[in-house]
């Protein structure tokens, strides 16, 4: 305790305390991010987005209640085959990170590469469900209920966006051979990312349901 | 004692790569320290403008016209012009300096280099941080050169004043526009920094960096950074709520049957409330945002030039931590005056005392800290003893504010202009001087000018209690807040003498800045060489050459082993023993 000065100065160097925390200075490779410091840096990530879509369902739920002008809100029903274009990207991008560990390498590029262009599927599904309520004239403005639809879709699309970014990179990487392993981090945040956000939209379902 | 050199990193030879698209965290310090400099000069001209208008309501000046042709017709100020002068000072003052430079600009430079670290986590990812902060000072800056000017609904931005677009007045159209969109892209900046921040303080910490040999600056930074996180991540998501009612026609803000210039809104059910219930989630841990690194820099002066270990550093650590905290559960005290149920009420005020423990238990450690101590007073000190008589003042009249039934008579005065500006303006300003002098040294490897800062600070020091104490005065007195013009009301006429007072104290103030800036240039080309450690202090900086190499520890990695604040240790051969120094070093006689 470096208030009281006596302890400290008489003891051998301590060991850094505090689980898994201290030590390493970066690594000896020097600069750029080591792979303890990516995972920490994608829950810092994580953490934030909770708070933003903690904060629209708050909005949500206050709004609703607080007015007599909510209308529930039809679900457009490709969202339900949406979900479960989601859920299997999810579950192949596991299996690729199994494949990868086990050192099938093959394996890995065809489950990865399954899962992304599922991801990409779940975005074009998304735009169909869009389209549906637009031509049933339910539009961004026409209704609460509506609004909140229309922003948190939109809002879980620009993660998926960024998501389907990270999970192309590590394709085109893997599908040219260079997925060293230095590259393994941006397999498992990429991965990590990806379930966090198919958990997101897991949530928002079942926000639409019970309370839109 | 440090391990062998591992490998020494050069830094890149290009003047852009080097200077200005910079990956390193001390680069990217000085940029984010300018920026704040820079950013204060504007806010400190908006407020001596308002000063001015305030106690000359009709004069007519020249050059406003020219600056203003509408806003400012013949050289007399609009009571909608003094608004948007208003927000666009809080606005920049509060994310542009306050949020900056304490935190993304020392925090940059000296986090990495106290935990004995070569760089941040992430040094791209803190390269985009600073030019996103930039790109949202350029479009905040843009929104005086739009038609109508910069926006008249105050840093706040309550809903419908700021939803309902250019009915609302001059400045509610695009200016209002572009100010929302330059804080959504000032949040995404902050969310870079706050997980770099974070991700460093947790992974690179050197061998032998406990989480209790911290300095007290890092602790601060790191809480800092986490309140950033949780915070701007709401505020963005508040931002995108009010673009679209602003914009997509939505009506999550604005109630029905607004009648706004002869005209029915065509907006219904939408909530104000529900805004100020999102922003003050956010803008109460900024308060602590912007104050929390202050105290940092505070302790380690403090502690430094005491020639003392800091008081209780274990209480310190978990006073901070509850500060932040406590201030995510206290939001509901900036708004006692919206109607909310008296029963939430209690419960905020009660948590909002209950803040009161922690500051006290840092006041109380500062002072037992000095207490019989043989005080060195640099600027630096000076300006950490300053820090700590300004928390104090400002945190006294917080205990006014946090009880509802004193709030609703002063929440709309100047009593809360008063009581913000001590704590969290002011306050956390003086901490960027003492930052500024007690840091400069290694920065740029000469000393800061003792006699300049001297009197730059007593000058300061007196200056800030002339503007701010007599507004306490005023708000008991009842003159209310935001107001442009206080001539056409009897009972404010009497108060014009003391509006007059502060003014002169403003500008006054404002001067002797001049001499800072003129120290602050004039010692980085003509200062005294700085030795590696000036103030015979203990922590990782001052280890390294003055300025650092560009790695930071010359491919050195260091080991740590001792606490932070360890002077004047019984039988040690000198009055501070350094976090480096090999163990058996101080027990030698």
């Amino acid at each position: 305790m470096p208030g009281s000065i006596t302890s400290d100065v008489i003891k051998p160097p301590a060991p850094p305390r505090g689980g898994g925390f201290g030590g390493g200075g970066g690594g000896s490779d020097g600069r750029g991010a080591s792979r303890r410091a990516s995972m920490t840096g994608l829950m810092v990530l994580l953490a934030a987005t909770t708070m933003a879509f903690a904060a629209f369902t708050s909005a949500f739920v206050v709004r609703r209640g607080m007015s007599n002008d909510w209308v529930a809100l039809p679900l457009p029903r490709i969202v339900w085959a949406n979900t479960a274009v989601l859920l299997a990207s999810s579950i192949l991008l596991e299996l690729a990170r199994r494949s990868l560990k086990t050192g099938r390498r093959t394996a890995f590029n065809r489950y990865w590469t399954a899962g992304t262009a599922l991801g990409v599927l779940f975005l074009v599904g998304q735009a169909l469900a869009w389209r549906q309520l637009n031509a049933a004239g339910i539009f961004v403005a026409s209704n609460p209920s509506s609004s909140f639809f229309y922003l948190l879709t939109a809002a879980h699309g620009l993660h998926i966006l960024g998501g389907l970014t990270a999970l192309v990179y590590v394709d085109v990487q893997a599908l040219r051979l260079r997925l060293g392993p230095g590259k393994r981090t941006a397999v498992d945040v990429s991965a990590l990312f990806w379930h966090f956000v198919d958990g997101i939209w897991l949530f928002l379902m079942a926000l639409f349901l019970i309370w839109g | 004692m440090s391990s062998p050199v591992v490998h020494a990193h050069h830094a890149p030879q290009g003047f852009i790569r080097r200077w200005i698209f910079s990956l390193d965290h001390k680069v990217i310090g000085i940029q984010y320290y300018f920026l704040a400099l820079f950013s204060v000069l504007i806010g400190m001209s908006l407020s001596l403008l308002m000063r001015y208008h305030m106690v000359h309501p009709d004069a007519k000046v020249a050059w406003f016209a020219k600056l203003w042709p509408t806003a400012a017709q013949g050289g007399i100020m609009t009571p909608e012009l003094y608004l948007s002068l208003m927000t666009m000072h809080g606005t920049i003052m509060v994310f542009f300096v306050l949020t900056t430079a304490p935190q993304s600009g020392f925090g940059n430079y000296f986090l990495p280099i106290q935990i004995g670290a070569e760089d941040m986590a992430f040094p791209v990812l803190n390269m985009m941080s600073f030019w996103t902060t930039f790109l949202a000072l350029v479009v905040m800056v843009a929104a005086f050169f739009v038609q109508g000017g910069p926006p008249l609904s105050g840093w706040t931005t309550y809903p419908p004043l700021s939803a309902i677009g250019p009915l609302a007045g001059p400045g509610e159209g695009l200016g209002q526009t572009l100010w929302i969109v330059s804080i959504a892209i000032f949040c995404g900046a902050s969310l870079m920094g706050a997980i770099n921040f974070i991700a460093t303080l947790i992974d690179l910490r050197c061998q032998g960096m406990s989480l209790m040999r911290l300095p007290l600056t890092c602790w601060t930074w790191f809480v800092t950074a986490i309140l950033g996180l949780l915070g701007f991540a709401v505020l963005l998501a508040a931002g995108v709520l009010l673009i679209l009612d602003r914009s997509a026609g939505t009506s999550f803000f604005i109630p029905g049957g607004l009648l706004v210039s002869d005209q029915i809104l065509n907006h219904k059910g939408g909530s104000p409330l529900l805004w100020q219930h999102l922003f003050w989630f956010f803008g109460h841990p900024e308060v602590y945002i912007a104050i929390l690194p202050g105290m940092g820099v505070t302790s380690q002066v403090l502690s430094t030039f005491a020639r003392k270990p800091i008081f209780g550093y274990r209480a310190m650590v978990y006073a901070i931590l509850s500060i932040g905290f406590l201030g995510f559960l206290v939001w509901g005290h900036h708004m006692f005056m919206s109607g909310m149920s008296p029963y939430s009420a209690m419960a905020f005020s009660v948590l909002t005392m209950a803040i009161g423990v922690p500051s006290a238990i840092k006041t109380f450690n500062w002072i037992g800290t000095l207490w019989g101590a043989k005080i060195h007073f640099t600027t630096a000190m000076m300006f950490a003893l300053g820090f700590v008589s300004l928390f104090v003042t400002g945190g006294l009249s917080g205990i006014f504010l946090g009880q509802p039934a004193l709030d609703l008579y002063f929440h709309d005065t100047y009593f809360v202009v008063g009581h913000f500006h001590m704590i969290m303006g002011v306050a956390a300003i003086f901490g960027m001087f003492a930052g500024t002098f007690y840091w400069f040294p290694k920065m740029y490897g000469r000393m800061m000018n003792e006699t300049l800062g001297k009197i730059h600070f007593y000058v300061t020091f007196v200056g800030v209690y002339c503007i701010f104490t007599p507004m306490h005065y005023l708000g008991i007195a009842g003159n209310p807040r935001r107001y442009s013009d206080f001539t056409n009301f009897d009972f404010l006429g009497k108060l014009l003498p003391v509006h007059s007072f502060m003014t002169q104290a403003a500008y006054g103030t404002a001067a002797i800045q001049i001499l800072f800036f003129i120290n602050l240039f004039w010692s980085m080309k003509y200062g005294k060489k700085a030795p590696i450690n000036p103030w015979n202090a203990t922590t990782l900086e001052w280890t390294v050459p003055s300025p650092p190499p560009f790695d930071n520890f010359g491919g050195v990695h260091p080991v740590v082993y001792h606490g932070p604040y360890e002077y004047s240790v019984p039988g040690a051969p000198r009055d501070f023993i350094m976090q480096t120094d090999p163990p058996d070093a101080a027990n030698a006689e």
